[in-house]
């Protein structure tokens, strides 16, 4: 019953041609595994193992986490791996969703230009306020 | 054009209602990232502005949310550790029913505890 027939056409896939599109398909499976660690550990870990839970989130606590002598380097190493990884999956993904739904050369163009400009505009201030608190100190 | 490997026209995937899912949650999942990094980015601008936004997420519509984007984000991590098997293994297409059940379990146990945890979070406060 588990055990199905494979059609012969299952097994003979075409293999993509190299160059970017192949490298971003094996992309989004690497980034995948990666986002299955730091994405669903981030989710869960916020919202259920932080003291306090969802509710003890508030400014002092996200940037004592960033500053905290031990884990700080740790933590922001880990949010910048999760904003690097997880934009561009995801951003990679709508460029996916765009090709396939968007029957227009126009329309397309302009769609990626938008998305290119959300996920740099993204990139650029999540790097930032990782990066914008040196100590403690700084806070208020 | 993209190859036939990551179409959704490709025919032998009879799980094609998994990977229609895999599209509607990813999306979802971003433009939550579009929110959760522009919030994060409030940061910058003192304690008033961050926490102001916070408090939104205690909001009945938000705890809503909330729990879409487990149901997204536990789904697509499921769902994609699946299809990458079945790209990477393509011999795992015999076993591809028993493949789906294994990620409906996985999924399950991660996302009956963490939603009810989320709900009885919601009514704590």
């Amino acid at each position: 019953m588990i055990e199905e027939r494979v059609a012969p056409e299952v097994i003979q896939r075409p293999l993509m041609k190299a160059g970017f599109e192949r490298y971003a398909w094996f992309f989004m499976r690497l980034s995948g595994l990666l986002l299955l660690v730091l994405a669903v550990f981030h989710l869960l870990y916020m919202h259920f193992i932080i003291p306090g839970g969802i509710a003890g989130i508030n400014y002092e606590t996200v940037i004592a986490r960033w500053t905290d002598p031990v884990w700080g380097l740790f933590w922001r190493t880990f949010d910048l791996l999760l904003l690097v990884f997880g934009l561009t999956h995801g951003g990679n993904g709508i460029r996916y969703l765009i090709d396939d739904y968007l029957h227009h050369e126009g329309q397309r163009v302009a769609a990626k230009m938008i998305l290119v400009l959300i996920y740099l505009v993204l990139m650029v201030i999540g790097t930032a306020v990782i990066f914008s608190f040196s100590s403690y100190s700084d806070v208020g | 054009m993209r190859p036939a490997l990551n179409s959704e026209s490709y025919q032998a995937d009879r799980d094609r209602w998994l990977r229609r899912l895999h599209r509607v949650t990813g999306v979802g999942v971003f433009i939550f990232l579009i929110l959760h990094i522009s919030h994060i980015w409030l940061l910058g601008f003192g304690p008033e502005p961050f926490n102001r936004l916070t408090l939104f997420y205690q909001h009945p519509i938000a705890r809503l949310l909330q729990l879409f984007l487990f149901f997204s984000v536990l789904f697509h991590a499921v769902n994609g550790v699946r299809m990458a098997a079945l790209d990477f293994w393509p011999g795992l297409l015999r076993y591809r029913r028993a493949l789906t059940w294994i990620a409906a379990v996985i999924f399950l146990i991660v996302f009956i505890p963490s939603s009810l945890l989320v709900v009885m979070d919601a009514f704590g406060d």
